[in-house]
């Protein structure tokens, strides 16, 4: 073997770094693409920018690796440290390290499954944030009158609401946002519909629906998005996703969680009717009260005109009645048919009462004229005192011409005190 | 009264059962009361009524505005989405 020498036409092949890292790069881009390694998670670091970035590792070896944002979005779960993966990917070298490293695609959990690892996370999560908390949670409206619908327009969820709806006779008005509830950008969409059916002012209640499905199906409903965007609404949210067996982080965040689509539509439509019967109720016993009020005035008038300051209370009783005209013609204006019984009643009592107080003043009127006309009678003894007497004849005549009197016949004489009987005997001439 | 005053009202009413009940009112104001209550009730009644359902879907109109369009629910069964 001869001594080497450099010369320029020396057959050498010499790398420059760069070259060799990227032929490097090359090769291993070519020949590791696309495949599946197991090994545990250490040293992890999540960054702002979004990547996640590990190492992986087994027993004896290891390995840099880095989710990068685009692709870590679409983890349904957050890796941690020593957790046992499923790695697809593929190995690159980062040339300013010269550091070989997997470029992470997917994630996967060993041993429970990927989204059952999701949902514990993120229902840990939410949890420790308040979004569960039950002093957050909203009442739904006494009576809703427009139920905001986050739904597929084309799913069993949004007839089976209608058709109880329906079968309710309920008068509910009803908005739905149409939305893709499984798949990609179903979160997206329904925490969209969420946030829009929050800023309509009539809307008052929100309801997610979604007919049955697979746990995969449902996923939307799990997703941190749609738990954050329910959190927020100032609206009460009611869940109805899946069959009365599925739980989603949806239900646990949501004011109310439905079992079904068709339970939602029971919980809003169910009030009217009880409504109905309560107002027709507290109108009845407003009535009854009111009733018993004005008998019981009524009971006091009759009392003060049967007292002896009536002369006075005459006066009182008249402005009364004018009142009790003027606000039973106020009652009859505010009457609802319904009460029209009671207006009836009322207009009776009012006349019992006018006719009580005219004989009661008829009755006084009599009691003056009686005492006028004793007075009358008693007049003349007033005159008999001062020495007069009544002459009448035995049949009760007043005899005021001698002329009456026929010799012989019998008079009858008043006097002031007394009466005396005397025979006439002869007339005396005037 | 608007709609979602409607429990205002109800609770309103029932504050003037209460007051009528208590029965030591003036003719007068117990007469006020009780016009005001009627008045409740008859709004109540006519805000439990008077709704017809209305079902509408919110559709993109071309300028991409979401608008308020009625919503025919089809008679068959929808996929199950």
């Amino acid at each position: 073997m001869q001594p080497r020498q450099l010369t320029l036409s020396d057959t050498r092949r010499i790398f420059s770094v760069s070259q060799l890292v990227n032929d490097v790069k090359f090769q291993l881009e070519t020949n590791f693409r696309d495949f599946w390694v197991k090994g545990e998670i250490s040293n992890l670091r999540t960054p702002p920018s979004g990547h996640i970035y590990f190492t992986l590792k087994d027993a004896s070896a290891q390995i840099q690796a880095v989710c990068f944002r685009m692709q870590a979005r679409y983890l349904k779960f957050q890796p941690e440290d020593g957790m046992e993966l499923l790695a697809r990917g593929s190995v690159s070298m980062y040339p300013p390290r010269g550091q070989v490293q997997l470029i992470v695609e997917h994630l996967e959990p060993v041993g429970s499954g990927a989204l059952q690892l999701a949902f514990e996370q993120l229902k840990k999560r939410l949890g420790k944030d308040g979004l569960f908390d039950q002093s957050r949670k909203k009442d739904l409206p006494l009576l809703p009158s427009k139920i905001g619908i986050v739904t597929s327009p084309t799913g069993a969820a949004v007839q089976d609401i209608l058709r109880v709806l329906q079968r309710r006779n309920d008068r509910l008005d009803v908005l739905i946002f149409p939305a893709t509830v499984q798949g990609a950008g179903a979160s997206q969409e329904i925490s969209a519909g969420i946030r829009f059916l929050d800023t309509q002012t009539e809307v008052d209640t929100i309801i997610l629906a979604r007919g049955g499905g697979s746990t995969e199906d449902l996923w939307a409903f799990n997703e941190e998005q749609v738990a954050r965007t329910i959190f927020q609404s100032g609206k009460p949210v009611i869940s109805a996703v899946g069959h009365e067996t599925d739980f989603t982080i949806a239900d646990f965040v949501a004011d109310i969680r439905a079992a079904t689509p068709s339970a939602a539509a029971e919980l809003v439509s169910g009030a009217r009717k009880e409504l109905f019967n309560r107002v027709g109720h507290l109108t009845q016993r407003s009535s009854q009260a009111i009733q018993l009020i004005v008998k019981r005035k009524q009971h006091r008038l009759r009392q003060l005109t049967a007292s002896r300051g009536f002369v006075n209370a005459e006066t009182r009783l008249r402005i009364f009645l004018q009142r009790l005209d003027e606000l039973s013609s106020r009652l009859t204006k505010a009457l609802p048919l319904f009460l029209v019984a009671l207006q009836a009643e009322l207009a009776t009592q009012s006349t019992e009462l006018g006719r009580q107080a005219s004989l009661h003043l008829k009755s006084n009127q009599q009691r003056v004229q009686s005492a006028a006309q004793r007075l009358q009678a008693y007049s003349p003894v007033a005159v008999l005192e001062r020495g007069y007497a009544i002459v009448t004849t035995l049949n009760g005549v007043i005899v005021r011409d001698s002329s009456q009197v026929a010799d012989g016949d019998t008079l009858d004489v008043q006097l002031a005190r007394g009466r005396l009987r005397a025979k006439k005997e002869s007339d005396h001439g005037v | 009264m608007e709609f979602k005053d409607f429990e205002k009202g109800l609770s309103r009413l029932e504050h003037i059962v209460g007051e009528l009940e208590k029965g030591d009112l003036a003719l007068e104001k117990a007469l006020q009361l009780f016009e005001e209550g009627i008045k409740i009730s008859k709004l109540c009644s006519s805000k439990l009524e008077e709704a017809e359902r209305k079902v509408e879907i919110l559709l993109r109109n071309e300028e991409g505005q979401l608008v308020q369009s009625p919503f025919e629910a089809s008679k068959g069964k929808g996929a199950e989405e």
